[in-house]
């Protein structure tokens, strides 16, 4: 009666779009579930920084030699994710420039490229860099887009047979004695509850793991850290640019497609404010003030939002105070370690090493479900990043922006999106370029069914009016989509309400006005929140 | 803004879009993306990736009316001017040479003036330039002088000059020196009469607009910088820098400092468009213009786009305005669609004359005399397009001045 599937994925965030991809790949029946949408936790929370390993080098070789690695195979196989800018460890007067060679010694021990040029070198490579720095190490770092990976790693295993449910909860882990034998879920949208059967669960739910190995019987203890981080109006660097001494706050700012971001802070956050994390004044003030010791055209450069992330940092098994954290992989067998069959957990670790990750956890999964393939995810590309022939475009003289901008957010994938006339053509997003044809493509192949999907799939409302032009014509295009105006005025608000969110924490100047004009458009000519008001009443 | 560092204005930018509804292109071509999309929306992507740059920012006039639409202070126009230097990959042709170098050329024409202008005015002649250097054949090129507005004045003026006590200098112009030097001796005409002499700068070079617009930012800027030095040396006499053209004032002041990065701002102030500077000293009641009665005219005032940018037409205006026999009238301020050389370029023809259109229908139906107008290319296009006949203020008060009587009434 019901469908078994080999495997269950739970969470989607890279994690689990990485396992999903690999497990598809090797031939299970594969379904991958999220309770929000793709990308939704950590994931879309961080940096997007494609870290050489140096960052690591010093304290911890082994976190580091996994970087370098990773860094190089997504290099290969997510070409259309990645920025390969290259990076600077700059020494300033404050630092100890002794450390730097320490630093290069470790580096090179990790296998990471690293070279000292001399400072000038260094200003002109990058312009921006902070012109009072005494030294510069060049090393292999590079920007990565986390929501682009994400949804290619999920596309890759949708094209290899498996299904994906975004927002969808899961309630209970369902059980047969002690064995795992699949989730108890419930639609977000529709709140209807389904049962889905499986052979075995991955819990790859990051900082929620925590709880839903509680709900298989299971104690993984995680310590959630929160990090803040800052985006600006636009690239101030062309090269990722961090502090050359021991890893501390607000010392890496990282290039990223339009923008340029500044971070992280680190602090402990209590389990139960996971969901619900605001940037405090403090950490934007530390934020800003560390930044611009890196770039200080930062000091008065636009601010566009302020966010955070967790880290599921993970506990020893043996240690559990939770002083001796891990930041490498950790991979759980339940049955091995808590007499639990059919569950693995899958956590620790960090963007870079995603693929390294679902690696691990699918050879596990294989060998538990007795198949014997082999991983392929490092030499495969993934969809948008395949080897394309150049082709020439010489039937119209100009490269519009939309197109342009389209190529570098869907690779080889984006001679899909389908430009059939004028209309196609215009653009919903001005400030990133997205047109009506690469959202409808979002909406018709990536799975997009609101803003936030969207903007998660094309960078709609990522740029400098944070959804003030953008938002209401996506909302348009998607009302036709879907066909519900009502449903699509709801998800307008909420979409136009997280973009404030972001806003508030650094609502002064340039940005505040945005708000205040965005506010103007869409309360006072569109009427937004009175239909909002006729909601909740 | 320092010579090194970005302009960052475009962070201001709050995506109202009132510079694309301003903008003159947008509303004729649309292969233009207007000037949101091609100033502060494409800066971001050409930080990331000069391979962003798009052609079609050739499109652009440079009439800055996006900029004196907006309410944020974006520098929308210069943002643009500065990508299409620093990342246009189209090489200047011969004809983007000639029409660039207004000085070398009208240097070369006067000497043979006749025969220039006869020789460019043949359809043969206007057919071939159509076709090799695409120019296009409808435009008739600007008549060369037979002598120079500096050859002139060092024959006839200049000795008379030491006899006033107040001394101004002058930035005649291109256009003022090879093609239409009257505009010149009436600027001389005026200000002698207000009891002012005029003093010609040690140097002068062409302002450079055309070489800016053209992409030849190195000559424009090794010709800004000799401007600049003949004009502090004047303003080291204490003298203010008058000139007769909204253009090359706008340039000097504006362009100098953002688009071709020298720090001009020791003079900016001094240098001044003559309507303004002689309007100012009316109102101060430091000088006082006398009129002949029997000037009568319909003269209606067009407002160049970059006398829209400096906010001076106001000056213009009321100076004519000060003739009593004039009856005046205010056109709608739109762009005439020459901007410079940019109508002259067989390309845009079309798009001139399409963006011009309006405000031809304006002029034809309002049955003047005559236009006034800052800027000499605007004469040309009204001219052409119109037939109605374009006078810079300078030389309708210069016409309509009872010389005698303002000598008399300024004699103290």
């Amino acid at each position: 009666m019901f469908k078994e599937y080999d495997v269950i994925i739970i969470g989607g965030g890279i994690t689990g779009a990485g396992t999903a991809r690999d497990c598809a790949m090797r031939g299970l029946k594969t379904l991958l579930i999220e309770r929000h949408d793709l990308t939704a936790g950590a994931t879309g929370r961080n940096h997007g920084l494609l870290h050489s390993g140096a960052r690591y080098a010093v304290t911890d070789q082994e976190s580091a030699e996994e970087c370098i690695r990773e860094n190089m195979t997504l290099r290969k196989i997510a070409r259309h994710c990645v920025e390969e800018t290259d990076g600077l460890f700059i020494t300033l007067p404050e630092d100890d420039l002794k450390f730097q060679d320490t630093f290069i010694q470790s580096c090179l021990k990790a296998g990471i490229r690293a070279e000292a040029i001399d400072p000038a070198e260094a200003i002109r490579l990058e312009p921006s860099v902070n012109k009072a720095l005494t030294g510069a190490v060049r090393v292999p770092d590079g920007a990565v887009d986390p929501f682009r990976l994400t949804v290619a790693n999920v596309f890759d295993a949708q094209l290899h047979g498996a299904e994906v449910l975004t927002y969808h909860e899961v309630v209970s882990i369902l059980k047969e004695g002690y064995r795992v034998v699949g989730v108890e879920v419930i639609d977000n949208q529709s709140k209807e509850k389904k049962t889905l059967r499986s052979r075995l669960v991955i819990n790859a739910g990051g900082i929620w793991g925590h709880a839903i190995a509680e709900m298989a019987g299971a104690t993984v203890n995680m310590f959630p850290a929160k990090g803040a981080l800052l985006i600006f109006g636009h690239r101030v660097n062309n090269m990722v640019i961090n502090r050359c001494r021991k890893p501390a706050d607000a010392d890496i700012l990282v290039p990223g497609d339009t923008i340029c971001l500044i971070g992280t802070t680190s602090s402990r956050l209590p389990y139960d404010q996971i969901d619900d994390m605001k940037v405090t004044p403090d950490e934007v003030d530390l934020l800003l003030r560390e930044g611009a010791k890196l770039a200080p055209e930062l000091a008065d450069t636009r601010i566009l939002r302020a966010y955070a992330g967790v880290r599921p940092l993970v506990a020893a098994d043996n240690d559990p105070s939770g002083r001796s954290i891990s930041r490498g992989i950790v991979c759980l067998d339940h049955e091995t370690r808590d007499g639990i069959p059919g569950f693995i957990t899958i956590t620790g670790g960090k963007l870079m090493t995603y693929r390294l990750m679902a690696e691990w956890a699918t050879d596990l999964a294989c060998k538990k479900l007795g198949v014997d393939k082999k991983c392929q995810t490092a030499e495969i590309c993934l969809p948008g990043s395949e080897e394309t022939k150049t082709e020439k475009k010489s039937s119209s003289q100009h490269v519009w922006l939309g197109e342009k901008a389209a190529q570098g957010r869907h690779g080889s994938r984006s001679t899909n999106i389908v430009v059939n006339d004028e209309n196609d053509a215009s653009l919903v997003c001005e400030c990133e370029g997205v047109s009506v044809a690469e959202v409808n493509y979002a909406i018709e192949t990536l799975g997009a069914k609101n803003i936030i999907n969207l903007r998660r799939r094309t960078r709609l409302g990522m740029g400098t009016c944070q959804g003030e032009l953008c938002a209401c014509r996506a909302s348009g295009l998607l009302s036709k989509a879907n066909g519900c105006a009502k449903k699509s005025a709801e998800d307008l608000a909420s979409f136009m309400n997280e973009r404030w969110k972001g806003m508030f924490p650094v609502a002064w100047g340039e940005t505040l006005a945005e708000a205040q004009f965005t506010a103007w458009i869409y309360e006072g000519v569109c009427g937004l929140d009175a239909f909002d008001k006729k909601e909740e009443a | 803004m320092s010579k090194n560092k970005i302009d960052t204005s475009f962070e201001q930018c709050m995506k109202c879009t009132v510079c694309t509804v301003y903008c003159p292109v947008v509303a004729v071509n649309p292969d233009y993306p207007g000037p949101k999309q091609a100033g502060p929306d494409g800066e971001r992507y050409r930080l990331k990736n000069p391979l962003f740059y798009d052609e079609t920012l050739d499109l652009c006039l440079n009439c800055k009316r996006c900029e004196v639409a907006c309410p944020s202070n974006v520098k929308i126009g210069d943002i643009i001017q500065s990508a299409r230097l620093k990342y246009g990959t189209h090489k200047p042709k011969l004809r983007d040479y000639i029409l660039a170098n207004t000085d070398v050329m009208g240097s070369l024409a006067t000497t043979m003036a006749p025969v220039v202008n006869f020789t460019l005015g043949l359809k043969p002649v206007k057919s071939v330039m159509d076709a090799v250097l695409a120019v296009d054949h409808h435009r008739t090129f600007p008549k060369y002088a037979g002598q120079k507005f500096e050859t002139w004045f060092k024959r006839h003026a200049l000795k008379k000059q030491d006899t006033y006590n107040n001394k101004v200098s002058y930035f005649h112009g291109c256009y003022a020196n090879y093609n239409h030097p009257k505009l010149a001796k009436d600027f001389v005409k005026i200000m002698n009469a207000i009891g002012y002499g005029v003093n010609l700068l040690e140097k002068e070079k062409c302002c450079g607009v055309a070489l800016i617009s053209n992409g030849f930012k190195d000559q424009a800027q090794k010709q800004a910088e000799l401007n600049l030095s003949s004009i502090r040396k004047a303003v080291a006499r204490g003298e203010k820098v008058l000139t007769t053209s909204s253009t090359c004032t706008f340039t000097m002041r504006d362009e100098y400092e953002h688009i071709l990065g020298l720090d001009n701002a020791d003079v900016r102030d001094s240098i001044n468009l003559a309507t303004k500077f002689i309007y100012e000293l009316v109102d101060a009641g430091e000088i006082v213009l006398k009129f002949k009665e029997d000037y009568v005219k319909r003269i209606a005032y067009h407002t160049p786009c970059h006398m829209e940018k400096l906010g001076w037409a106001l000056y213009s205006t009321s100076l004519v305005r000060m003739i009593p026999g004039v009856n005046f009238m205010m056109l709608d301020s739109q762009c005439c669609g020459i901007a410079g050389t940019y109508g002259f370029k067989k390309e845009h023809y079309q798009d001139s004359q399409k963006i011009g259109e309006g405000l031809f229908k304006q002029i034809i139906d309002s049955q003047l005399d005559m236009v006034a107008t800052d800027c000499e290319t605007c004469k040309w296009q009204i001219e052409m397009s119109t037939g109605v006949p374009v006078e810079n203020p300078i030389s309708i008060i210069a016409d309509a001045l009872d010389v005698e009587a303002t000598v008399k009434a300024n004699q103290k």
